[in-house]
């Protein structure tokens, strides 16, 4: 029993990273349907920006709390970079878009390696993130690791801004309305460009986010990116295309599917097993599990 | 006084040209109407006159500007609102929020809102729905009065009327025509039902094929006039 609660709740875990890395994904991917090869590699900027941040600052909890920011605004700059030089001239061509992205982000994986070598590296956990918080349960006792609740924490969080950002600010709405009717946002007056940038600069910091908390559950390296992204890709496509709602549910329970499944076979079945469970919901369910029910056509 | 001035404008889409050198002109504080058949490019023409299409040939001016190179965005900040065929909206957003989204940002936002929202009293017990929701006359209203929310000098309306149930049709006309009364705004009207143009305009121009083939000004005989050249 203790067992296959530890392991719910490292699925758990599991989805609140993969909820991290497809937040971001949900307004460059879902909102913009810019498939955007690179955004791993945003992933991997914040998780070196924490690394660098904690080679110059002595201690590990501080750097961990500044990274936080830190990472945001370095992957953010780099989006924005990215939309405003290649992205912005390629809209309408998703297969240029596709091939662009992905040079770019070989150019960015080949940069990591120039700067900080090849091999792996790592940051230490401050002592706040190294415990276990264990709860008694019947006779049993269920065993957390810190570091995994401190990224559950952060997930919600971001979810929780993410929506209040799009529900009830004028850049959410501004946002919302471009990503329905884009020309009807145009003439209504709404500089559409810079709505793009702003929403490339939120989805990429959202992975550099992201990539702040990988370092706590993993090395860090220039391929890390790639490692993460497919799996956020599938959380974006099952719980149906820009629905933050599906975002959260389909990252929670690819977790813990991956992670129940881990357990009682091994790493590459639970893969194929999810992947397979994914494809027949899909079949069933093209559009996801969250769809948009409206009258008009647009 | 001319507010809007189309001079020989060519435009159309990838692999037609649609408008062959049309010039027509919207007096300030007046109406206009452009009237033609399906395809003459009517609509071509207001998309051209909002930005959403640059003309191959040809320039828009606005208050004597040239803008036709000018973003649709920058042609709204400079008095123009535009509300395109089909009742369209921010199906996603309620009904509240597509004024809203309008409004952010603007000084004289929230009154505006209201002075529209007087005008479709309608839509203030609707503010809560998806607007995707909503019935087609429904979305023409909201539609109104997103475009007044930005307090235009010069309003493009293509068509209000098409496409919404008749019973909901006199309303519109009717806050059509109100708001063609109403000082310190033109309008450029496109339209299929004549005597509903003719009514509301003072000037008229007949598109045939992407050329203005027939001008002139409504009142006693013009219906009769339009009507002979569309009948060609």
């Amino acid at each position: 029993m203790t067992v296959i609660l530890g392991q719910t709740f490292t699925g758990i875990s599991i989805g609140a990273v993969l909820l991290l890395i497809a937040l971001g994904l949900s307004l460059t991917f879902g909102q913009m349907n810019v498939i955007n090869m690179a955004h791993g590699e945003f992933i991997m900027a914040g998780a070196y920006t924490t690394y660098v941040l904690q080679q110059h600052l002595a201690g590990a909890g501080l750097s961990l709390l500044l990274a936080l920011p830190v990472a945001f605004l370095v992957a953010g700059v780099l989006g924005v970079a990215l939309e405003h030089l290649l992205i912005r001239r390629l809209y309408l061509r998703p297969l240029d878009t596709l091939l662009v992205t992905w040079g770019v982000s070989l150019m960015l994986q080949q940069l990591a390696r120039d700067l900080f070598g090849a091999p792996n590296v790592q940051t230490r956990a401050p002592d706040w993130l190294t415990g276990h918080l264990t709860l008694p349960l019947g006779g049993a006792e269920l065993s957390l690791p810190t570091s995994r609740l401190f990224i559950l924490a952060l997930a919600l969080a971001a979810v929780g801004t993410l929506a209040l950002v799009l529900r009830r600010t004028a850049l959410g709405r501004r946002v919302r309305a471009v990503v329905q009717h884009r020309e009807l946002a145009e003439v209504s007056g709404i500089p559409t460009g810079r709505v793009d940038r702003t929403t490339f600069f939120l989805g990429s910091g959202l992975a550099g986010i992201a990539g702040v908390a990988l370092t706590l559950v993993g090395p860090i390296g220039p391929a890390m990116g790639t490692n993460v992204i497919i799996d956020a890709f599938l959380v974006i496509v099952a719980g149906g295309i820009g629905r933050l709602r599906g975002c959260v549910v389909a990252a929670f329970v690819l977790g813990v599917l991956q992670s129940v499944l881990e357990w009682s076979t091994t790493v590459s079945v639970a893969k194929v097993a999810v992947l397979v469970a994914l494809v027949a919901f899909l079949q069933w369910r093209p559009q996801g599990l969250y769809t948009l029910r409206t009258r008009s056509l647009v | 006084m001319t507010l809007l001035e189309i001079d020989t404008v060519h435009a159309g889409y990838a692999r037609s040209t649609v408008l062959h050198g049309v010039s027509l002109t919207v007096p300030r504080d007046g109406v206009a109407a452009v009237l033609g058949h399906n395809g003459a490019g009517k609509s071509t023409l207001l998309r051209a006159a909002a930005g959403l299409l640059i003309p191959s040939r040809g320039a828009v001016r606005l208050d004597g500007e040239d803008v036709t190179r000018l973003r649709p965005h920058q042609r709204v900040a400079r008095g123009l609102a535009y509300v395109p065929q089909g009742q369209q909206c921010f199906p996603q957003l309620t009904a509240a929020e597509n004024l809203r989204l309008v409004a952010d940002g603007r000084p004289a936002g929230r009154a505006a809102t209201d002075e529209a929202l007087d005008l479709f009293p309608a839509l203030r017990t609707l503010g809560h729905r998806p607007a995707g929701l909503l019935s087609g006359g429904q979305r023409q209203q909201l539609a109104l009065a997103r475009a007044l929310v930005t307090r235009p000098r010069l309003l493009l309306l293509d068509e209000p009327t098409e496409g919404i149930q008749p019973s909901v049709v006199a309303e519109i006309e009717a806050a059509v025509l109100a708001l063609t009364r109403r000082g310190g705004l033109s309008v450029l009207l496109v339209e299929q039902h004549v005597g509903f143009a003719l009514r509301a305009a003072a000037h008229y121009h007949v598109l045939t094929a992407g050329r203005v083939t027939s001008s002139g000004t409504g009142g006693a005989g013009a219906e009769e006039v339009v009507r002979g050249v569309l009948r060609v």
